[in-house]
């Protein structure tokens, strides 16, 4: 039997994990953590220069392999500061560890130095979180951490650590669990046959299917499972901006994305369907529209891991269906082989027809639906981003028009590459996340997309990138103004631009950039947009910062008329469906 | 149970918007397990919400919705009255149609303790008026399934 301390513990709980990387920054409430970090091998610590990044990095770590992330926080500042990082997190479902310090047991709601009430502040956003009450329980603590974080519908789970229970004096067995047993808490291993049965019918006969893939095939790994029955069964696929890359983005079958700022075809063809079948997708407000209005002709199939997902917006689910996207998806796969029906083909080609026209008429990827002016178009920068990288790159995103702008032009064929904040909405994320990324993917491009309102809230992270040599490519939409809420100003506040402008105090990016030891290039011509993207990414080992300067008036469309359904949408600043 | 556990289970009604019309809670025979009875109101949908959420949090071992069946309702009031001359008699004769208990009692006043449906202890206080009640203290409902059926972990 091997004696060890806590903070000893912890480490070698992360080693059983196979866990290898983690992000974190210290502080009083765990320097024993640490010492124990700086005495063994197998895991590498990432310090970050705020905490909110570690959790990011995590997350970006996560969201790009599949694995658990893990960051570690000192208490107090430590924790409040993870606090948004977890609900990034929690919204869209990423599997996190978030091991935050506390001040010692003896000292907990004394008001100590540094003490806050993790458990308490994380609450909502975690799928669970532990107190370690005793030196003895950190393994199990441990094993029901990771276990609980990655299986079912996974989330971040926190894991509060008092000083005293990592003290280097007090050694304890370790002896961590194989198996770990939660009676309260059995995810569904496959959804119920006669359901799938029920499910497969409906879209046998189907006349105006769509497949609505989101977010949780990316996270089951269903993507193949997705495709090949989505190809067995020739219907069109759209996907929720989480769900990007779960479907070939290039395949025909592909309609785009859908919502607030989908695609015309794939908010049209929802509308009309006769059967939706939901994989993977939670029916959030920036898909639905008004809820009362969705898709008035559909019967509703809804595949989700969480029973809680299913009916909570939209009430009338025909057929739910609880399980593992990916299970359920092979199963439906392999009885239609076993079947042996075809769907009902002429329907299906006269649907083809019409969603063709729809794309024909306004698709994104069928035309150009914005008018170029002099200065450098945003969507322009997106697909140029797609030709230079070859559509290989991970695309790291922060939040507002640019995520807008790279959700509708880059054509995602692979899943985890897309990375970004669907659910909060958190911006700042993007130049962190992408740290994760860039680790966990060391010889690959990562492009970090960006606005010079974003960028400003993670900034300090161009140092961290500097310490571990991370070549992030960070492609900065400049238009000089807090775009999303700029366009939202020009279309209901009269263009009244209350607190989105910053009157000229923004900072030179480029001298910023190599004031970190980083490349900085500045774009304002588009005749040379592209050549310095080349530029740009041909420099393998270094972080490039690319300064883009682009038509500040220009607004993200299509979009859902508010209270509308989810066919009603504007199309530019003069049209409306 | 862990003040944490309960936190979940209150912190899931608040950040999701429902309400909690009373909330029970002990430690049952298993030290570990507490039993919570929680009434709120709502639609259908809304309670099936609920159940659902309720379900998802870690520590929550089992749920049953009780007014799916046959079931009692039991709620434990200690109520202060001012009993004094007149009073006194007429305090006593309602506590005795409503099978209360007087459980103390000063030269001034009365304390009865009374269980029963809510609505019956909301009868009894209508009954004694409100110029006549000092203090009140409810339990809020605990409930059990009628017949065999039993919620066991």
């Amino acid at each position: 039997m091997e004696l060890l301390s806590g903070g000893e513990m912890l480490m070698r709980a992360l080693k059983e994990e196979g866990v290898k990387l983690i992000f974190g920054y210290p502080g009083g409430a765990v320097l024993h953590i640490y010492d124990a970090l700086y005495r063994q091998d197998t895991v590498e610590h990432i310090l970050v220069r705020h905490e909110q990044a570690a959790v990011h990095a995590a997350d970006g770590f996560a969201r790009s392999t599949g694995d658990v992330g893990v960051a570690l926080v000192t208490s107090g500042p430590g924790a409040t500061n993870a606090i948004t990082g977890i609900a990034t997190a929690y919204m869209d479902s990423i599997p996190l560890v978030v091991i935050s310090g506390n001040v010692p047991s003896h000292l907990i709601g004394s008001d100590a130095f540094q003490e806050t009430d993790m458990i308490g502040c994380s609450r909502p956003i975690v799928k669970h979180s532990f107190l370690v009450r005793s030196i003895d329980e950190i393994p199990t603590v441990m094993k029901k951490a990771f276990h609980i974080a990655r299986s079912g519908r996974p989330g971040p789970v926190v894991v509060d650590v008092p000083k005293d229970m990592t003290a280097p004096s007090e050694k304890r067995i370790f002896d961590y669990p194989e198996t770990v047993q939660l009676r309260s808490y059995t995810p569904a291993q496959k959804g119920h046959a006669g359901q799938v049965r029920k499910a497969l019918d409906l879209l046998l006969g189907a006349k105006r299917p769509v497949i609505y893939a989101g977010g949780g095939v990316i996270l089951g790994n269903a993507s193949d499972e997705l495709t090949a029955l989505a190809k067995r069964l020739g219907h069109p696929v759209t996907n929720t901006l989480m769900g990007l890359g779960s479907f070939p983005g290039s395949d025909d079958q592909f309609i785009g994305m859908l919502g607030m700022h989908g695609f015309y075809e794939a908010n049209q063809a929802m509308h009309q369907a006769d059967v939706i079948f939901a994989v993977g997708a939670r029916f959030d407000d920036r898909v639905t529209n008004d809820p009362k209005k969705f898709c008035p002709n559909a019967r509703i199939i809804h595949v989700d891991i969480d029973p809680a997902s299913i009916q909570k917006t939209v009430s009338r689910i025909e057929v739910p269906l609880v399980g593992p996207v990916k299970t359920v998806l092979k199963d439906m796969s392999e009885l239609l082989v076993q079947l042996d029906e075809k769907p009902n083909l002429e329907a299906l080609e006269n649907w083809w027809k019409t969603i063709n026209g729809w794309r024909e008429k306004q698709g994104l990827w069928t035309g150009d639906r914005f008018v170029r002016g002099k200065k450098i178009m945003p969507q322009d920068v997106i697909s140029t981003l797609y030709e230079v990288t070859h559509g290989e790159a991970f695309v790291c995103s922060d939040v507002g028009q640019h995520q807008m702008f790279a959700a509708q032009y880059y054509k995602f064929n692979k899943p985890r590459r897309w990375i970004n904040s669907g659910g909060l909405g958190t911006m700042g994320f993007g130049l962190p996340s992408a740290m994760g990324v860039q680790l966990a993917h060391p010889d690959h491009a990562v492009a970090v997309v960006t606005g010079e309102g974003s960028i400003q809230m993670c900034i300090e992270e161009l140092s961290t990138c500097t310490q571990y040599n991370m070549p992030l490519k960070i492609i900065n939409l400049n238009n000089g103004a807090l775009g999303m809420v700029k366009q939202w100003q020009d279309m209901q506040y009269g263009g009244r631009y209350a607190a989105s402008t910053y009157q000229d105090s923004l900072p030179d990016f480029v001298k910023l950039a190599e004031a970190y030891g980083h490349v900085g290039m500045k774009v304002t011509d588009p005749s040379e947009l592209k050549s310095k993207m080349e530029e740009c990414f041909s420099m393998k080992d270094r972080l490039v910062f690319m300064d883009i300067d682009i038509d500040p008036d220009e607004h993200v469309y299509p979009m859902h008329i508010a209270t509308g359904s989810m066919k009603d949408m504007i199309l530019s600043k003069t049209e409306r469906t | 149970m862990s003040p944490g556990a309960l936190s979940r289970v209150v912190g899931l009604f608040s950040q999701r918007g429902y309400n909690i019309e009373s909330l029970t809670v002990a430690p049952t025979e298993d030290p570990s397990l507490s039993r919570l009875t929680v009434t709120t109101i709502g639609e259908d949908a809304v309670i099936e919400k609920i159940t659902k959420q309720l379900n998802k949090l870690i520590d929550v071992i089992k749920l049953v919705d009780l007014t799916e069946g046959e079931h009692i309702e039991r709620e434990l009031m200690l109520i202060k009255i001012k009993a004094a001359g007149a009073q006194r008699a007429e305090v006593k004769r309602t506590s005795d149609i409503f099978r209360g208990q007087i459980v103390d009692v000063t030269l001034s006043q009365y304390t009865v303790q009374l269980t029963g449906t809510s609505d019956k202890l909301d009868a009894f206080i209508e009954a004694i008026g409100p110029t006549a009640i000092l203090e009140v203290v409810r339990s809020g409902v605990s409930g059990i399934a009628r017949g065999e059926r039993v919620l066991s972990v």
